[in-house]
């Protein structure tokens, strides 16, 4: 099933200026960031964190960012989700400028850390943003089961945080996410601290997640096998000034499983993700 | 080791015990010497006024039942405390009670006006960087003053304005006691985790949610610690604040009373009067605060 047009790549070369795709969805954008630079200023210099990034995420897309620590994965993210804002340029999400997607409840933000509230009952963590956004509470009571049965945690409701393994806060914090049914899934780094079988197991929930919520979902990650094996479009990165290098169309169907990876159309993708990778690695620092 | 011998003193409550028992007899004793030692030449010189013979037993002994010694054994501590709390009906003015309830009720006043009032305050400087700006200083400023100092000033002052009696001495204790709680709130009110503030950001959270669902609970470890500390210099502030005045009652009262008289066990009596008040006060709210840590998931 191929949900997406190609997207033509203007510039072949890693390191030219400015770094300029073109991508003719079919569906409407759900993420569209133009001419975005952030430039921090630290007190021994200017961190070019973003420059000049351009990129556009259509609606129910799976989008990984990979890419060498320090290239600006996360502040992308936090761009996007308005957390952080941008030096120039500007995103468009659904329509509207982050801020107001982040005001319309837009974003279903999942960090590297599970993140929970230690003095809530996992239970108590769920319904947190539902308190927030006024649903009531029997909505609550029943989303927050509802989302525990998704991630397999149903029976956890009266644990707290401290009693669950790291595995199981990081698919609690997912389901927090998604209680509230927000339009776009951002994840940064969201299995990093899990062991590989742990890893196998998260890719596998999360994937038949989408395909049966068909979110569009931003998730950052380090490894190369599991953003294959997620994404509709692999987007790799590069520091210094981070900067899009390439972005990599794969579209396996919805309901692959993990013996994808052995085949050679993997292989393939994802030795041209590797490619890239190393193409914007530089050594001589 | 056989364990028949190791039995009893690796039963549990020993074990726990033991410590705390090593502590309190070492303490007891090193204060026996000290009162031997201090008392000597005073004692000598009662004998040797009276120029009767005498025998070091009988110097030993009235090193430690002198009626006004420089340093009271513990034992006459010991016998005036119980006597001067059991001895008498609670409300007689020579109880200890009734000086330990005159005492309590305005240290109760106190600390709950300087817990208001503590949080109140780091509330605002939480909230507003102006206002910790122009807080902060005065709020430091206000505990470099010694209270000693400050607390006839406030007596008189309060005085004529026609407030006398629980409320000034309330006043000072407050004055002493918010600020640890102003300090740690501030710390605990900004304790929360970046990534805490941030999810509450994407929810789009009110301040005021993002106040009650995240910095208050956040904060509830540093209140409590705060709560301790401010509650036993709330209790010195009461005491403190009966000194100037010439109160009639209270624990201050009985440790004026005694210097002037030269009653060393009294001023010794109240002085552990003072230490139990504490103690319980402490007591209570780590009680609060191992019942609330439990509803809020504290490991245990
Ligand atoms: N708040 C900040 N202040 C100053 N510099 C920052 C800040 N946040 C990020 N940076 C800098 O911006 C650059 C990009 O950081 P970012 O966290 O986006 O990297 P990343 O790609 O997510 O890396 P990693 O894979 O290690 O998480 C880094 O050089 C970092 O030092
Ligand atoms: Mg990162």
């Amino acid at each position: 099933m191929t949900l997406l047009v190609e997207p033509v790549r203007m510039n072949s070369t890693a390191d030219a200026e400015p770094h300029i795709y073109q991508s003719n969805v079919t569906r409407p954008i759900a993420v569209d960031v133009s001419k975005v630079s952030l430039t921090f200023d630290t007190t021994d210099g200017k961190v070019e964190a973003l420059s000049n990034v351009d990129l556009q995420i259509g609606g129910g897309e799976f989008v990984s960012f990979i890419g060498p620590s320090g290239c600006g994965k996360t502040t992308l993210l936090r761009v996007i989700a308005d957390l952080q804002q941008p030096s120039s340029g500007a995103v468009t999400v659904n329509g509207m400028s982050a801020e107001q997607a982040r005001l319309g409840r837009n974003y279903g933000y999942v960090f590297q850390a599970p993140a929970l509230f230690p003095w809530r009952s996992i239970e108590a963590n769920l319904k947190l943003p539902l308190e927030l956004m006024g649903f009531s509470p029997t909505e609550q009571k029943q989303r927050a089961a509802r989302y525990l049965d998704l991630v397999n945690l149903t029976g956890f409701e009266r644990k707290f945080p401290w009693q669950l393994s790291g595995g199981m806060q990081q698919r609690v914090s997912i389901a927090r996410a998604l209680s509230f049914d927000p339009e776009l899934l951002l994840m940064d780094e969201p299995f990093g601290a899990l062991d590989e079988i742990v890893r196998d197991h998260l890719n596998e929930q999360l994937l038949q997640l989408w395909a049966k919520t068909r979110k569009t979902v931003l998730f950052v990650t380090h490894s190369i096998p599991e953003a294959v094996f997620l994404s509709t479009k692999i987007v790799v990165m590069s520091p210094r000034p981070g900067r899009i290098t390439d972005i990599i169309d794969c579209n396996f169907p919805r309901d692959r499983t993990l013996e994808i990876r052995e085949t050679p159309e993997f292989m393939a993708i994802a030795q041209r993700v590797r490619t890239g990778l190393r193409a914007g690695h530089s050594y001589d620092e | 080791m056989p364990v028949a011998r190791t039995a009893w003193c690796t039963h549990p409550l020993v074990k726990r015990s033991a410590p705390v028992v090593t502590i309190v007899t070492v303490l007891i004793v090193v204060w026996y010497i000290g009162a031997v030692l201090m008392n000597l030449s005073l004692v000598r010189g009662g004998f040797e006024r009276e120029e009767a013979p005498y025998t070091m037993m009988e110097l030993l002994e009235g090193t430690m039942s002198a009626e006004r010694p420089l340093l009271p054994a513990p034992h006459q501590v010991v016998g005036a405390f119980i006597e001067s709390v059991f001895g008498y009906p609670p409300t007689a003015p020579r109880s200890l009670v009734y000086h330990a309830m005159v005492t309590l009720s305005a240290t109760l006043l106190g600390f709950g006006l300087g817990a208001l009032l503590g949080i109140v305050l780091a509330l605002a400087i939480v909230h507003s960087r102006v206002l910790e700006r122009s807080l902060m200083p005065w709020i430091i400023c206000s505990q470099m003053v010694p209270i000693l100092a400050l607390a006839p000033i406030f007596i008189v002052v309060l005085g004529a304005i026609g407030l006398q009696g629980l409320l000034p001495k309330s006043i000072i204790s407050a004055y002493l006691s918010f600020f640890p709680i102003t300090i740690g709130m501030v710390k605990g009110f900004t304790s929360p985790d970046p990534m805490q503030m941030d999810l509450m950001r994407t929810w789009s959270a009110t301040s005021r949610q993002v106040l009650s669902k995240l910095r208050w609970p956040s904060a509830v470890p540093y209140l409590f610690a705060s709560l301790k500390v401010a509650i036993t210099i709330s209790l010195i502030g009461a005491i403190v604040a009966e000194l100037p005045t010439g109160a009639e009652a209270g624990i201050g009262a009985r440790l004026l009373a005694g210097s002037y008289y030269g009653q060393t066990i009294q001023i010794w009596s109240a002085l552990v009067a003072a230490a139990v008040l504490a103690s319980g006060l402490i007591a209570i709210v780590s009680y609060v605060e191992r019942k609330v840590g439990r509803r809020m998931g504290a490991r245990t």
